[in-house]
């Protein structure tokens, strides 16, 4: 064929190095004194366990959910450890004693966690395996009354709020990723601002998957206390591994009267290889809680990675006049799966909310938009707006979209849009005719298809989800 | 002679989804030279066009091209651009999300990385590109809009003269720039180019009509026609054809 829209060699994945520490590892397996062993472990109260031991029983009693557009063999959660830690865990408020390889480990992911070479302006919580092992500029946010620490701490530093909070907005049997998660999870970041406060520096998490044949279970939660404003962004990777790894997160928002959170993704965990060997399983729960009055909740999320990705971040706007938007970019190359959207809950009046979704197929990628947008009968003059536009690169991909409306009041206005284009060969002979490169000319074709969610990331971000939307591309066009 | 030879296409032969669109043209343009080719619907011209500059759909049989010398086949696209070779689309595509201004930095730096010059700043490239707008009657508006969305069939045409003239190519060629495009719009286009005229350059009018070279005076006219230069001459041909059409061409081809 004379198309020059074919696969070639694929740029390996950048982030696939392991790190060589020793690190404390739990036996696989899955039972309640699996559970206590990790709550042990943590330090944590009676009722945390409690409540971890309840989700566990209720998890026994759900069947793994098989309704999204992916396809994988069974997993055999036995076979699973759910707590790898490195050893020599350091105190968490003295940086210096952070092992050295743990540091050089961000360092090499972009993400410097020691003093001197700290990203301007944003607070790094750095989680490796299933612990959180630095958290910066504390102090800085202490002073503004902004609490943003391990979720691990939270449980011991802040109960009342943590209990108040935890599983408010995601319950424990929320669904069987979500309530294995309740019942396993080991560290996550916490987040509170106060009222009033709007956080002087974006917050942001990394998550890096070190140890072999271990799952990561993180579980955030952030709460945005009356006329407060937060950005929060995570970033995650893991090393290249034959063997798929499970992630199953939990992440809950709430937001107050006022308030406003903003959530960036950027969503880089091993996609496995060309022929599909590896790579993550991503079932993620995200769900924030617009609670009150003209709150608003953020999502944007760029997903690159993972060989399974199951996600939909929703907003249930709870509070009259709030707000919920959602804007996604979704990459699938070679044999990679996405089935993920967002849920918008529509209960208070003049709720409005907006859905941009991306999807880009390459290679043999199978990329599905699966959203739904509920107005229940309290909802006057709901509105929403969506849009979701698919690009497919090559003729063995594929795109999906299933978009579910359910209105139940005769005021709510709906729009929606969808379009699917085919990344033009003519488009790609334009821009060469211009002197640009073939990787260039799709890259720019492709951030172009992104542009409206990309302007909605945090400056410092928007720069990195471009460079890693053209190294997930490499390679899909000839 | 050979010299200041820039393009020399022997007997070139091109098929597109199987059909044999030219069948052995023969052309050699010399730096400092305007050249037009004119012939029917179907005769091959675009053809020619795209396939000079290496467009994937076609392609070439027999027949070799040498540019500088050097075998223009032997390059992909990009470095037959980055080498001086420009087209202006008959129908140029849209790249929405990005804005001229950035598309155009990108052709730029990308030619000037090649020839191991440093790459323009933002800054820097919008100074020099304001000179640039003002010669084809454009404000910078247009450069902030995205690559052609929402442009209209005359402004698309009006763009791609903008980017010859930032990118100052050795070779231009231009499909049928001048169709669709008002008398006024005409003008400007073709005064644009007419300005770019240096020896050291040259110039392809691929087009249809008389019109474009009342203000472009073309140094060779070649007759297009069944995929072959059925005639050459100055541009008193131009005029001839204008008055008789094609047809009295195709009767003399038939007979020679």
């Amino acid at each position: 064929m004379s198309s020059g829209i074919e696969a070639q060699v694929l740029q390996p994945y950048k982030y696939g190095f392991v790190t060589d520490i020793e690190s404390e590892t739990v036996p696989p397996g899955l039972s309640e004194d699996v559970i206590r062993l990790i709550s042990q472990k943590k330090g944590e109260p009676s009722w945390m366990l409690d409540w971890r031991l309840k989700a566990y029983r209720n998890w026994l009693k759900m069947p793994e959910p098989h309704w999204a557009n992916v396809q994988y063999g069974p997993i055999d959660y036995q076979a699973i450890s759910y707590y790898a830690a490195p050893k020599q865990r350091p105190k968490l408020d003295s940086l210096e004693q952070v092992d050295p390889k743990l540091l050089e480990t961000f360092e090499k992911l972009g993400i410097p966690i020691e003093e001197r070479k700290r990203l301007a302006g944003v607070a790094v919580d750095a989680v490796f395996d299933s612990v959180s092992v630095a958290t910066t500029f504390r102090e800085e946010l202490k002073k503004h009354g902004v609490i943003f620490c391990a979720i691990s701490e939270a449980i011991r530093e802040y109960p009342e709020l943590v209990q108040q909070y935890l599983g408010s907005v995601v319950p424990y049997n929320d669904n069987f990723f979500a309530a294995l998660n309740s019942a396993v999870f080991t560290d996550g970041s916490f987040v509170y601002v106060p009222k009033g406060v709007r956080c002087p520096l974006e917050l942001s998490t990394y998550f890096r998957i070190n140890a072999e044949s271990t799952g990561q279970f993180e579980r955030t939660l952030i709460i945005a206390d009356a006329g407060s404003y937060v950005s929060y962004l995570e970033g995650c990777s893991a090393p290249v591994r034959d063997q798929n790894q499970l992630h199953a997160a939990v992440v809950e928002l709430v937001a107050l009267d006022h308030a406003s959170i903003k959530y960036s993704t950027i969503q880089n965990w091993y996609p496995g290889d060309e022929e599909g060997r590896g790579g993550i399983y991503n079932f993620v729960t995200k769900r924030g809680a617009c609670r009150g009055r003209s709150s608003k909740i953020s999502w944007t999320q760029v997903e690159t990675g993972s060989a399974i990705t199951w996600k939909y971040p929703g907003c249930i706007l709870q509070g009259d006049d709030s707000i919920g938007e959602f804007y996604s970019v979704a990459v699938t190359n070679h044999r990679q799966q996405a089935d993920t959207g967002t849920k918008m809950i529509h209960m208070g009046k003049n709720t409005r909310s907006t859905i941009v979704s991306k999807g880009i197929s390459a290679g043999r990628g199978q990329n599905t938009y699966r959203g739904l947008v509920k107005i229940l009968k309290g909802a006057e003059q709901a509105r929403n707006y969506s849009q979701c536009d698919s690009m497919l690169i090559g003729d063995q991909c594929g795109a999906h979209t299933f978009p579910y409306i359910d209105v139940r009041n005769s005021t709510a206005i709906m729009e929606h849009e969808a379009s699917t284009s085919k990344i033009g060969e003519d488009q790609i002979f334009y821009a060469k005719q211009r002197g640009l490169s073939p990787e260039d000319a799709v890259s720019m074709i492709v951030n172009g298809f992104c542009k409206e969610v990309f302007k909605e990331l945090p400056m410092e971000f928007a720069v990195e989800a471009q460079r890693l939307l053209g190294i997930s591309l490499e390679g899909s066009v000839g | 002679m050979t010299e200041n030879v820039l393009l020399q296409v022997q007997d070139l032969h091109a098929t597109v989804e199987g059909r044999e669109v030219l069948r052995g043209v023969d052309l050699t343009v010399r730096a400092g030279e305007v050249h037009a080719i004119m012939g029917p619907n179907g005769s091959g011209k675009s053809t020619l066009a795209q396939v000079l500059a290496g467009h994937p759909a076609y392609t070439v049989t027999a027949g070799r091209v040498l540019y500088e010398g050097k075998d223009l086949f032997g390059m992909p696209p990009e470095e037959r651009a980055r080498e001086g070779v420009f087209l202006a689309f008959q129908y140029p595509v849209a790249i929405r999300g990005i804005t001229n201004a950035y598309f155009l930095r990108s052709a730029v730096n990308a030619i000037r990385k090649h020839r191991g010059q440093e790459e323009l700043g933002p800054v820097e490239f919008m100074d020099a590109l304001e000179a640039k707008l003002e010669v084809i009657g454009w404000d910078s508006s247009y450069l902030t809009r995205p690559v052609n969305d929402g442009f209209s069939g005359g402004e698309k045409k009006r763009n791609e003269i903008l980017q010859l003239a930032v990118l100052d190519p050795k070779l231009a060629i231009l499909d049928e720039t001048d169709s669709g495009l008002d008398i006024d719009a005409l003008k400007t286009v073709a005064q644009t180019v007419d300005k770019l005229r240096r020896p050291d350059n040259a110039t392809i009018l691929v087009t249809h009509y008389y019109r474009i070279l009342t203000h472009i005076a073309p140094d060779v006219v070649h007759v297009l026609a069944g995929g072959r230069i059925v005639k050459s001459g100055g541009k008193e041909l131009a005029l001839e054809l204008e008055e008789k059409g094609y047809d009295w061409l195709r009767e003399e081809a038939t007979v020679a």
